[in-house]
């Protein structure tokens, strides 16, 4: 057992100093039918250098291939310095801020990260952290039930193409609390603003609308939100944060703005990693800050005048509110959070500014190669990073094929939004060059073709 | 220490790291100019090596484990061993993007469903999910679970949840975001649960109990076959808070003391970074009667040995995802090197030596004149030491003391927690300290304790070694400040 430094004489020393004959004996007080002999089932432990030789085992399982999925995560070149920053050991094993003398850089570095995603998001106020883009969307929703004083029902309009999965997690997040998520009209893969006139906002206290949406498409924001805003309900965005680098805030959105943006962070620096660790992030309107969920750092004085930092508003929180809180977050992504931190300080706005184009670039060349194909068609226009093609023919096959010659094609959303027929998510961000971008459409071509002719034949 | 300027402050316009992004900025074409933004965002305009030391300078204001001692009790603050670090970020993990071909994935999914075994083998449990990205998350999946099989059996009046005075404030609030009533039990003068207050506690409305063991009290819950008899009697089940895990690792099982639900904090007990408040993992593991109800994905293996994640689909009854994906894959990758480096043996090892250590200290510390909470009790990993008699003889309370460790090198234990205790501190020294850091801390503890009896004004200036004295949080919480804004000046 590697990380256990007693000597046999440093356990015969402290075991005199307790007055105890063995360590056993340290367990008297367990119910002795409780205690076992020898765990069953964990093989025996394994020095670093095998571990190490199993696990590059397992890793080089991923196979070199070219991947063209987004659906929620996406590859962004990371530059070295962050991860070489970030998992210094001071940030990488220090605990959760609660002692802020012994902690002024993590709060600095999150007071830091709080001012940057304001600025992204165009609103007042950002919380440190919450577990991944999809939990920050059902803590949003959360918070709009609780923001509402007017007594309206506790039903929140979503767009549609909201990321399907969030909208599985807020309904498992919210299920408990008798709110319900409503879909809101849509039409050619965004909401529908025409259809708005249509609803009756009194039965509704808040709308949410993700940006752009899950198919990549840009949504009617400003109509959203004035609408919303002018019925009386709160506006929740879900925005990709580097889109934001070119797209309009939440903060400015229709005339008054969204009221609690939020959204994954991941795209900020942090690696695909299989699913996570991630990041939620959360901004809102400064007078909503007392509903804000997770920790909150803020910048005062310390006994001699100096500036400092510190976690503040703590009263929200489950460890002083306990049953009453606005959340039961206690551990967040502090650490995804620092990286973030380090990655928007190294692309600055410019920095930020021409990834997001180079993303939409990439995707607008995507799109004009693969439209080219026969039996490809885009199936809404005005998009970021992502869009959905329509193929004449079932995707899963196609994919499969794709695999094969070592090309990840995107993602089959046919069964998820029927709308389209057969339809593909793909996504192309400034990590894909013009040949990779060449290569998927001379692919995507080859194998197009036969398969129109067995389709004839079918028929 | 040099006060660090903000990163904003360091700015200069037109200054940038340009390596880092393309070359050139390309058109917006096909943009709607409506969707655009019309001011950039404020982000610093700094070079690489700014950077680099702006935030290296940062990292020197922080205590972490790799620098100092860290007795934080109920958080297990361990060595971070640096293998599981570096081989959960070899490039086949970090570039696996999570809804990748199945086939892509199976050197990642192997690791992750030993690891439910491994978890459901250090548990006693029949079935566990990993998705819950921490302990918060994992108790969330636990009640909502309990309450899912109360209504699968039509019981759904039961509701309230029961927990002890001493639970973590999490236990009660994710029993209110479940949309449960929390309803507290004291705890006896021994530091046990009051088993007539829990007798009175339970009913036809009883949907479970949310019990940490050992509690967070520092002591094992002696009792805790006789609770699950009465909790079960009732009609409802019990949720393990396995905060505590590390102090019965390989030598209890949580489904032995009648638990029908567990989750474990990855972050504590295997060592799982905390990086400055997260990311942790709060797996979930259940007894066969509430397997249906786990959150998804699953990972299960085929029979031809290929893995595969099980979602909604092949699992109805599931209370559903809490996480886009698959929860905080890279940490669970650093709990399963851990795991595999301890093996059986090592894991039985970091219980009877995190007990040793906190007995030792426990020893020491009475020895010289500190007050346990619960006299004549074992520690478990941890114990509370009650400060009240040396708050009114002295008037230093316990947060003098936890400022008065920093300056003397050490991160305080954790201080006013639980309530119940006055001037509580409760100490957890983990298994991974020396014997010399063991005695170095006591003497320190000792020391202030001497100096609070003579010149008690010195202790509750601390600390005076640190980048900033004492913090306003009065001023903090009334004067808002949280971010950074160029042209206000002054604070709002």
């Amino acid at each position: 057992m590697p990380f256990v430094p007693h000597t046999p004489d440093d356990v015969s020393a402290m075991l005199a100093t307790i007055g105890a004959s063995s360590i056993d004996e340290l367990f008297d007080e367990i119910p002795t039918g409780l205690l076992i002999d020898r765990l069953e089932g964990v093989p025996a432990g394994l020095g670093e250098q095998a571990i190490t030789r199993l696990m590059h085992a397992r890793a080089s399982r991923l196979p070199a291939r070219l991947c063209f999925l987004g659906a929620g995560a996406y590859e962004h070149h990371i530059p070295a310095a962050v991860w070489e920053l970030a998992t210094r050991g001071e940030f990488y094993s220090a605990y959760t801020p609660y002692q802020a003398e012994a902690s002024q850089g993590t709060l600095q570095v999150t007071w830091e990260y709080q001012s940057m995603m304001a600025s992204l998001t165009g609103l007042d106020v950002s919380n440190a952290s919450l577990y991944d883009g999809a939990t920050a969307f059902a803590e949003a929703c959360l918070m709009a039930v609780r923001a509402n004083r007017s007594g309206r029902p506790r039903r929140i309009l979503v767009s549609r193409y909201l990321h399907p999965a969030w909208l599985d997690v807020a309904r498992t997040i919210v299920a408990g609390q008798q709110i319900e998520l409503c879909e809101l009209p849509a039409r050619d893969g965004r909401s529908d603003a025409a259809a708005l006139a249509g609803i009756d906002a009194a039965g509704y206290c808040a709308l949410a609308v993700q940006q752009p949406n899950f198919l990549g498409a840009l949504e009617p924001v400003d109509e959203l939100a004035r609408w919303a805003r002018h019925q009386g309900l709160l506006v929740i965005g879900a925005c990709n944060p580097v889109a934001l680098a070119i797209l309009k805030p939440p903060g400015e959105w229709g005339d008054e703005g969204a009221d609690i943006a939020c959204g994954e962070g991941q795209p900020l620096g942090i690696p695909l990693s299989g699913g996570g660790p991630y990041f939620g992030y959360m901004t809102c309107r400064q007078s909503l800050v007392r509903q804000m969920p997770g920790r909150i750092v803020g910048r005062t004085l310390d006994r001699d005048g100096r500036p400092g930092f510190t976690l503040t508003l703590q009263a929200r929180e489950q460890h002083i509110r306990r049953s009453r809180s606005t959340s039961n977050i206690c551990t967040n992504q502090g650490l995804m959070v620092t990286a973030a931190t380090i990655y928007l300080s190294l692309l600055g706005a410019e920095g930020l500014r021409r990834v997001a184009l180079r993303c939409h670039a990439n995707t607008r060349r995507l799109v004009d190669a693969l439209t080219a194909l026969p039996g490809v068609s885009l199936l809404a226009d005005g998009f970021f990073h992502e869009v959905v093609f329509g193929l004449d023919q079932p995707v899963a096959p196609l994919l499969e094929k794709l695999a094969g010659r070592g090309i990840v094609g995107g993602l089959d959303v046919s069964a998820q939004f029927p709308e389209f027929g057969h339809a593909l998510l793909v996504c192309a961000t400034e990590t894909r060059t013009p040949e990779d971008i060449a290569l998927y459409a001379r692919t995507l071509g080859e194998l197009l073709a036969p398969s129109a002719e067995s389709r004839e034949h079918d028929a | 220490m040099m006060p660090e300027p903000l990163i904003f402050e360091q700015s200069r316009p037109g200054r940038r790291s340009p390596g880092h992004a393309p070359a050139e900025a390309d058109e917006s074409r096909g943009l709607p100019e409506d969707a655009l933004r019309s001011s950039a965002p404020l982000l610093p305009e700094v070079s690489e090596l700014q950077v680099v030391r702006h935030f290296t300078r940062l990292s020197q204001k922080n205590f972490s484990i790799d620098t100092h001692f860290y007795p934080l009790g109920s958080c297990t603050m361990k060595y971070n061993p640096r293998a599981c670090n570096r081989l959960a970020m070899l490039p086949g993990f970090l570039g696996a993007h999570p809804l990748e071909p199945v086939d892509n994935l199976q050197g990642l999914l192997e690791c992750l469903w030993e690891l439910q075994e491994m978890l459901k083998a250090v548990t006693g449990m029949k079935a566990v999910s990993l998705t819950p990205m921490a302990g918060a998350q994992g108790e969330l999946a636990g009640v909502a679970m309990i309450r899912a099989w109360h209504l699968a059996r039509g019981d759904g009046e039961r509701r309230e949840i029961i927990v002890p005075d001493a639970a973590h404030g999490t236990n009660p609030a994710t029993a209110t975001m479940c949309g449960c009533d929390v309803v507290e039990i004291r705890t006896g003068r021994d530091g046990d649960v009051d088993l007539e207050a829990l007798r009175q506690a339970v009913g036809p409305r009883t949907a479970g109990i949310m019990l940490t063991n050992p509690s967070t009290l520092g002591v094992f819950e002696r009792q805790i076959t006789e609770i699950a008899a009465i909790v079960h009697e009732a009609g409802g089940l019990l949720y393990y808070d396995g905060a505590n895990l590390n102090a019965i690792l390989g030598r209890v099982l949580p489904a032995a003391m009648g638990f029908d639900v567990v989750h474990i904090n990855l972050h504590k007990t295997f060592s799982t970074p905390h990086g400055g408040g997260g990311p942790g993992a709060g797996i979930v593991a259940v007894g066969e009667h509430l397997e249906p109800f786990l959150p998804v994905p699953v990972v299960a293996r085929e029979e031809d040995g290929r893995f595969v994640l099980h979602g909604q689909a092949q699992r109805p009854n599931s209370i559903g995802q809490l996480s886009a994906f698959m929860g905080n894959t890279g940490i669970l990758l650093r709990a399963y090197v851990y795991m595999r480096m301890l093996g059986a043996e090592g894991m039985r090892r970091v219980a009877d030596h995190a007990t040793l250590n906190a007995n030792y200290l426990l020893a020491r510390l009475a020895a010289g004149g500190f007050r346990p909470a619960w006299p004549g009790r074992r520690a478990s990993h941890e114990f509370s030491l009650s400060l009240q008699d040396i708050a009114r003889e002295a008037g230093v309370n316990a947060m003098d003391f936890a400022k008065a460790l920093l300056d003397r090198g050490f991160h305080a234990p954790t201080t006013y927690f639980p309530l119940l205790v006055p001037e509580c501190l409760l100490i957890e020294p983990t298994e991974t300290e020396t014997l010399e850091t063991l005695d170095a801390f006591a003497d320190a503890l000792l020391a202030i304790r001497a100096e609070a009896l003579q010149d008690p004004a010195s202790v509750r200036n601390a600390p005076v070694t640190l980048p900033v004295s004492r913090l306003d949080d009065v001023r903090a919480a009334r004067q808002l400040d949280l971010r950074w804004q160029p042209l206000a000046g002054e604070p709002e």
